[in-house]
Order: structure tokens, then C-alpha cells, then sequence
């Protein structure tokens, strides 16, 4: 039944990941990005990730995903511009089958230096709650976290420096 | 037809080879692509495979560091996301354009 939910969530995920590669529009790549977040979620539920989980659909899919379509709304982004393959062309053929020759490469790797006994069993996972998070969060790694407040204080005064209107 | 030989849970290397797959896919998005938007999005793509591989450790490993690190990461996304799309308005207010081809000012 996990490899099975594995499976079918894997699936949405790489097909929605080769769709954000092929759509030439940036509203249909948003949209199949939002997909792949939604199914690497549910992944996360299945490594009994339960906050990251719920923090992957409400900052990624619901926060920062909203603000990629209201940048594609506002800038009225349309479809991409056909521009004449030049030097671009030797990639364009050769770049897929490296790639997948890549993918093989990694995959094969990943299989001999994993134990194939390794399973991941629903439910074996039980510290992946906010309660195990946020007392890691306060203790161990309490630095780390005042400061990302602090990162978020400097972004949020970037992000209004460089998009505000120049008044001259 | 017989069943097919599904064994009843996945295998770790199965999540760390989708997390490769997703990577390589973000990579290749980042590479092919040229519209700014959608060049960013690709980065995201690839934040995103990279925590499916902390939280896959995490599991292995039976400790909750990896998700505090994708936790971390899910942070700076939203801060870099947040700057990232201001720097492509300005670019856009700039240039009247998203191809990343047009915005050649530095070559050469």
C-alpha cells in the first residue's frame, strides 16, 4: 500500500515537473509547480513528516506560490518568444539523453549504496509533529531561528526598496 | 495477467532517486527555459527536491535535524522568492521585457 501511494504520488510529481520544463506559458508552469508541491506533501506524510507536511501546502504551495501568479498576473506575462536556435542547438538534442544517461547514473548508484532492505514503513517516523519541531526549533537550533527572523526583516525591506515607485 | 511484483513499501532509494529525478528536472527547467518567471520557478523546483532528501535522511536516520534544515530552507525560499520577484519587477519597469536573452546588458 506505500509503494503504491509512493507510486502514484511520484508519478504526479515528475509528470507535473516535466510539464513546468514544457509549457511555454508561465501560468501553466505556476500551476504544475503548485502540483508538484501538493504531491512532494503527501511524500512528506508518508515519511511521517506531519509539519513539513502541512508548512510545504500553506508557505510553498499557498504563500509563495500565490506571489509567483501575482507577479505572472501583473506583469501580464504571456507565452515565451521563439528565439532562433544558434548555438543552442547541440544542447537542445544532446542535452535529454544526457540527462535521462544522468538520471540512470544516479539512480543506479543510489540503488548499490542504499540497502534495497531499507523500507519505508507509514508510521515508523514519530517525531515529525510540531511538538518534536518546535522544541528542536527552541532549543537546539534557537540561533539559527531568531536569525531567519532576522533574514526575513532584511528581505522584506528589499523586496520593498526595489519594487517601490521612483518618485522623482 | 498476474499481479504486478509491487512490494509492499517503498524503498528509501526510491524517495532519493525522485528527489535526483526532480532535481535534474529543475536544473534542465533552469537551462531550457527563458522566461525570467519561469526560470525562477525552476529554482523552487529545485529547493523543493532538495527537501524531499533531508526529510528521506531524516527518516533513515531516525532524527528530526532534517526537518528542521527543510523547515530552514522553506524560509529562505520565501525570502528569496519575496526578492527575487521585486528584482524582476524592476527589471520588467527597466527593460519592458522577461527574456532572460534580451537582458544581455553585461555581455561582452
Amino acid at each position: 500500500m506505500d509503494a503504491l501511494l509512493f507510486m502514484i504520488f511520484a508519478a504526479i510529481a515528475v509528470v507535473c515537473g516535466v510539464n513546468l520544463i514544457l509549457q511555454t506559458h508561465p501560468i501553466s508552469s505556476a500551476l504544475s509547480l503548485i502540483g508538484v508541491m501538493g504531491a512532494l506533501a503527501a511524500l512528506y506524510l508518508l515519511l511521517g513528516g506531519e509539519f513539513i507536511a502541512a508548512a510545504q501546502l500553506v508557505v510553498y504551495a499557498g504563500a509563495i506560490m500565490v506571489l509567483f501568479v501575482f507577479v505572472i498576473m501583473l506583469l501580464n506575462a504571456g507565452t515565451e518568444h521563439k528565439t532562433p536556435m544558434g548555438k543552442g542547438t547541440w544542447a537542445k538534442y544532446a542535452g535529454v539523453p544526457l540527462l535521462v544517461a544522468f538520471l540512470g547514473l544516479v539512480a543506479y548508484l543510489v540503488q548499490s549504496i542504499v540497502p534495497a532492505t531499507d523500507n519505508v514503513v507509514f508510521g515508523e517516523f514519530r517525531k515529525g509533529t510540531a511538538l518534536e519541531i518546535g522544541r528542536a526549533l527552541f532549543t537546539t537550533y534557537l540561533l539559527p531561528f531568531e536569525l531567519t527572523s532576522v533574514l526575513i526583516l532584511i528581505a522584506i525591506l528589499g523586496a520593498i526598496v526595489l519594487a517601490r515607485k521612483e518618485i522623482d | 495477467m498476474p499481479p504486478l511484483p509491487i512490494p509492499a513499501a517503498a524503498p528509501l532509494s526510491w524517495y532519493l532517486t525522485l528527489s535526483a529525478v526532480l532535481f535534474a528536472l529543475g536544473v534542465a527547467g533552469f537551462l531550457y527555459r527563458r522566461n525570467i518567471i519561469t526560470v525562477f520557478m525552476s529554482i523552487e523546483l529545485m529547493l523543493n527536491a532538495v527537501n524531499l532528501s533531508f526529510i528521506t535522511f531524516s527518516y533513515k536516520l531516525k532524527q528530526v535535524d532534517g526537518h528542521i534544515f527543510s523547515f530552514f530552507v522553506m524560509v529562505v525560499a520565501a525570502a528569496e522568492a519575496a526578492v527575487g520577484l521585486a528584482i524582476i519587477l524592476t527589471v520588467f519597469k527597466n527593460r519592458q521585457t522577461l527574456e532572460i536573452d534580451e537582458l544581455n546588458s553585461l555581455k561582452n
